[in-house]
């Protein structure tokens, strides 16, 4: 019988269902299959219940920026309003229009739903309990995320709806744009690590990669936030322009499957960035005890889950020419400079620096390329107001 | 080394099961009183003049070529990524002469006005 160790519960669980299993003379695959889908069917519950609270949180705080109360009539602070409207959209009627093609129409939210969660299977909550760590973690989470753009073009389509059309559209110039840069802010932590495999991305950050590669680490924000598409890149559900986007003829809890896709995508994308750049479950006492890395992981989590809904509720929505712009004329050239510039720094730097040292060199190589970026955007305003004020004297002589 | 993707095809196909499970519920308990005019495409209340599934505009297909440029030079930019501790110093260089030739595509499409919405 496997020992019991505190500080791991979890995965001692995981190994003593294992051992149960086997003791009641089941072959080893069929036990291996067995514990993988008890801890998936865990996992699986963890991702799509965590939205309830994120929403209630979000629903919450934004209230609080916007000087509102937020939900605070069923149970204590409102906590249960996720619940309550589970139950109001599940007993909603499903209306599915007349014109779409019902087929397309009803794989599209499960399809969302089912991308998303795939990328958990590669996150890392603690050092030993991470549902598999395959070697190319970074890119099948980008693989597998980038199938939730195909499902929201299914459903805009399958829709048969003009709004939802111009929705997808709209989609998928802006979620396909935004992964190059999205991809070159992950190539850094994978040259920095060495590997893809998130759990050694992990264990290699002495120092936080963002202190290494902030500005890789902004570049990831930014992007995750334009491919979860919240404001101010919500232009693919923008309210005033196309009603509500590709999911204009959703109804019921087909809605509501969208809607829980979108949040656990945010919180993804959240959970991403807190493993690659934050150090995920790092932290104080997690050799000892495994099990706190859950703590850190979470608390990071949420961190950057509060910074995109601070982003949220302070920035307007940007046109979608401002949108390519900035992701092809700025993040994408930026994103290649700041990734020659670590090929080259961290190549030059002697093997026997510290990682601390190392980060610093990093850290300031990057301040010499936000200095310079700076001074180049300061350049290209100063032509534009001039070219602009060129044209208002010719106006003017006029 | 298979045995690692297993989990994956078991969550995958978990996420599948718990996505259509609260729809199924839904079409079970929830009532269903179809109307033609409820069942028209939304559009302001008024019927939907001509055909959705049509051709649109050309630019939205230009930023999908340029993507897939790019998406395919970056899959080919990891491999390098995961190797560069062991690479000399000469290999990396030869990495960011690969990313420069990208950055020149990148100019090409920005002159050209690729990357204009117009």
């Amino acid at each position: 019988m496997p020992e019991v160790r505190v500080g791991d519960l979890l995965v001692s669980l995981y190994d003593l269902l294992g051992w149960g299993l086997s003791e009641l003379g089941l072959y080893p695959s069929v036990v291996s299959i067995l514990q993988k889908l008890v801890a998936g069917f865990i996992l699986a519950n963890f991702c799509l219940l965590t939205p309830l609270f994120t929403i209630w949180l979000e629903r919450k705080v934004s209230a609080r920026f916007q000087d509102r109360l937020g939900p605070n009539r069923v149970g204590p602070y409102g906590l249960f309003q996720g619940f309550a409207d589970i139950v109001k959209l599940i007993t909603k009627e499903d209306i599915t229009p007349a014109s779409a093609d019902k087929t397309v129409f009803n794989i599209g939210p499960v399809l969302a739903v089912m991308s998303v969660l795939g990328i958990w299977a590669v996150i890392p909550f603690t050092s030993t309990m991470v549902g598999t760590d395959i070697n190319v973690g970074i890119l099948y989470s980008v693989a597998v995320g980038a199938i939730g753009t195909l499902a929201i073009m299914m459903g805009g389509w399958a829709s048969n709806n003009k709004y939802a059309l111009l929705g997808s559209f709209r989609t998928v110039s802006q979620l396909v744009s935004y992964e190059v840069p999205m991809i070159i802010a992950l190539l850094i932590p994978t040259l920095l690590a060495g590997s893809m495999r998130m759990n050694t991305i992990v264990q290699e950050q002495q120092v936080w990669f963002i202190v290494a590669a902030p500005i890789a680490g902004l570049i990831f924000l930014i992007s995750g936030i334009a491919e979860v598409g919240r404001a101010p890149f919500d232009l693919l559900e923008a309210e005033s322009e196309i009603v509500a986007g590709f999911h204009v003829e959703y109804t019921g809890m087909k809605f509501g499957v969208w809607m829980l896709a979108e949040f656990l995508h945010a919180f993804t994308v959240s959970a991403i960035t807190a493993v690659v750049f934050l150090g995920g479950w790092r932290g104080p006492w997690v050799d000892q005890y495994p099990l706190l890395g859950i703590v850190y992981f979470l608390i990071k989590t949420y961190f950057v889950s509060m910074l995109m809904l601070w982003i949220r509720v302070t920035v307007p929505r940007v046109r979608i020419d401002q949108m390519n712009d900035l992701n092809w004329k700025f993040l994408v050239p930026l994103s290649l400079a700041v990734l020659v510039m670590t090929a080259l720094v961290d190549k030059l730097i002697p093997v026997d620096f510290s990682a601390g040292s190392r980060s610093l060199i990093l850290f300031l190589a990057n301040m010499v390329i936000v200095v310079a970026t700076l001074l180049v955007l300061r350049g290209v305003s100063r032509k534009e107001q001039a070219a602009q004020s060129d044209l208002q004297a010719e106006v003017n002589s006029i | 080394m298979a045995h690692e993707w297993i989990f994956i095809g078991i969550l995958l196909l978990l996420g599948i099961v718990f996505a259509s499970l609260p729809l199924v519920i839904n079409s079970i308990i929830a009532p269903r009183k179809p109307h033609p005019l409820k069942n028209e495409t939304y559009e302001c209340g008024m019927e939907t003049v001509g055909d959705t599934w049509i051709q649109f505009k050309v630019q939205y297909y230009i930023f999908s070529l340029v993507f897939v440029i790019f998406d395919v030079e970056i899959v080919f930019l990891f491999p390098w990524a995961v190797a560069y501790k062991e690479l000399p110093f000469f290999a990396v260089v030869e990495g960011v002469i690969f990313i420069i030739i990208l950055a020149g595509g990148l100019l090409y499409a920005w002159r050209k006005g690729a990357l204009d919405w117009v």
